[in-house]
């Protein structure tokens, strides 16, 4: 349990993991943007290639990458039947009962599929799999600076996120060591219906608030020790710079979204309605 | 050697929801030098982590004077944000739990943390950085995640944090009382470097015997109040003093007070185990060297 991470961040030195978290964060948006704009074959043909030219470059297994599907297999596979049953179109392809399946219903549905896991490999590849969670918060943070002018906490939010993550190890290690000592005691976590299971871990949950509560009052004493005070005054030892990778990298982005758009006008080979 | 910080009789009190006032600090006067190493004993309840307290000002005193580097900086009226600042940035705390202290889930970034709060310029921060996690030994851990990390390392690694902030003086509130041993004595020896090659100012606040012999003046609190105040081996001569408080002494030192009634003598001043076994040979011989002449 000690050893969780979270979204399994894979370690390299690759361009895509060298990229500024604010840049890949751009790319992520452009990116999403692209995927949405592809609604032809032709359109998501070219975001696969894309997407597989990303991974290629960034050194990420593709074993690790389909893994991180696995979330995402329900919904791929609710999508497929409801795009295959109800779309209607002109070329019957099978006739089951009530059941009409179309030619245009499984070219939709293959295109939607590709799309979602597209959208979901290609965002996991630029945030969870190549940027630190601390990078990304940090990135967060400094695009949404301009924010801080209508008075939203986006540092407080950011800090926030900061000591989550810091936190989340402590906090699973305390979680552990209550339920042992609950199951020392005679606690019964596995058997029993699912009420009596869901019962049983009140004596965890009561102990484990109690000492979040209290840790966070010696953390703030703590933050306060060392001179917090907010956003008042405070500078960052990594600053931010964008490079020429991040540069060529958006305008890499920004240039395929247009692609995508005139792709889609121009090339629109089976077009989504 | 000039004063650091000095108290002119002050007092702070806590109140409780129902409304009652119970005193931790009565009327205390004490004046801290620059560069010594201090440490604070006490039971339970004694006073001695809020009087640390105070000294950061984590608390207000109900009562008296503070003075830090020779500024007024406690009235009873409490002080300004500023004062605050400028107090906390000349005085670094290490806590006790070293959970509950790092801030972030890089180690460097954690130590970067409070010169961060203070405004220093990143390339200033990150010479800071790496200097603080050498003094400290766990530059090799510079990019780890803390939660993996022992007791005693994440200590070090909140002392890093702290010396980073190039404070004048650093305040330990029972930082060794979580750790195992060699955690103990990995940060004790972190403390002692600090406040021999560095000069800071060192204020350990301790329940344990053989680290307040380490420093070169010991106060005990009691109830609130200064009950003694000198030198380890002017202290820990008081062996009876310091059991009617529930206070132990060395053990070394209890040694030898046991062996009085035995015709032995019990200077003072000696803490470690080498030298109180010479002193206890030389004895032994002595004796006999008596025993053999009346005989």
């Amino acid at each position: 349990m000690k050893d969780i991470t979270l979204g399994q961040y894979f370690p390299g030195d690759s361009v895509i993991h060298k990229l500024d978290p604010r840049a890949k964060l751009l790319c992520v948006v452009l990116y999403i943007v692209m995927i949405f704009v592809a609604s032809s074959v032709s359109g998501v043909l070219l975001a696969l290639g894309v997407t597989l030219f990303l991974i290629i470059i960034s050194g990420i297994p593709l074993k690790i990458i389909l893994r991180g599907m696995k979330p995402i297999l329900f919904i791929v596979i609710f999508t497929t039947l409801l795009n295959l049953f109800l779309t209607s179109g002109e070329t019957l392809l099978l006739e089951l009962g009530f059941i009409h399946i179309y030619l245009e219903g499984v070219c939709s549905s293959v295109l939607i599929v590709v799309r979602i896991m597209l959208l979901v490999a290609g965002s996991g590849l630029f945030m969870t799999y190549t940027t630190t969670p601390i990078a990304l918060s940090d990135g967060l943070e400094s695009l949404l600076a301009p924010l801080k002018k209508i008075k939203l906490p986006v540092h407080e939010f950011s800090m926030m996120l900061t000591i989550a993550l810091r936190f989340i190890p402590t906090i699973m290690e305390e979680t552990e060591k209550i339920m042992n000592a609950q199951k020392a005691r005679g606690a019964d976590f596995s058997t029993g219906s699912l009420v009596s299971r869901a019962k049983a871990l009140i004596p965890v949950l009561i102990p484990l608030f109690v000492s979040a509560f209290r840790r966070a009052d010696e953390l703030a004493v703590a933050m306060e020790c060392r001179c917090y005070r907010g956003d008042n005054g405070r500078t960052r030892m990594k600053v931010l710079k964008y490079g020429t990778s991040d540069i060529i990298f958006l305008i890499g982005g920004v240039l395929l979204v247009v692609g995508m758009i005139l792709l889609n006008t121009f090339l629109p080979i089976y077009s989504l309605r | 050697m000039s004063e650091f910080i000095r108290t002119e009789n002050i007092s702070f009190a806590y109140e409780d929801t129902s409304g009652g006032i119970h005193p931790a600090i009565k009327n205390v006067s004490i004046s801290i030098e620059r560069g010594s190493f201090v440490a604070v004993l006490g039971h339970n309840g004694s006073g001695k982590s809020t009087l640390a307290k105070l000294f950061n000002m984590i608390l207000t005193p109900t009562d008296g004077k503070l003075y830090v580097d020779g500024e007024l900086v406690s009235t009873p009226e409490g002080a300004d944000d500023d004062t605050i600042f400028g107090v906390r940035r000349k005085i670094g705390m290490v806590h006790q739990n070293p959970d509950n202290q790092i801030v972030s889930s890089v180690v460097e970034e954690d130590v970067a943390f409070g010169p961060e709060n203070l405004g220093v310029e990143p390339s200033e921060i990150r010479a800071r950085v790496d200097d603080a996690l050498k003094t400290v030994g766990m530059s090799e851990y510079a990019q780890h995640s803390p939660s993996r990390l022992s007791g005693g390392q994440k200590q070090r690694v909140a002392i890093a944090g702290i010396i980073a902030m190039r404070p004048d003086c650093i305040i330990f509130d029972e930082s060794t009382a979580m750790l195992d041993p060699s955690g103990r004595h990995d940060v004790m020896e972190t403390v002692k470097k600090l406040n021999r090659e560095s000069e800071i100012t060192i204020i350990h606040i301790t329940h344990d015997m053989s680290e307040a012999v380490m420093a070169d003046r010991v106060i005990v609190l009691n109830e609130g109040e200064v009950f003694l105040d000198g030198t380890p081996s002017e202290v820990f001569s008081e062996v009876e003093l310091l059991r009617s408080v529930r206070l132990d002494v060395p053990q070394t030192t209890s040694l030898l007070h046991s062996l009085l009634p035995y015709g032995f003598t019990s200077p003072a001043g000696l803490f470690d185990a080498e030298s109180c076994a010479g002193h206890l040979a030389n004895e032994i011989n002595r004796i006999k060297g008596l025993r053999e002449g009346t005989a």
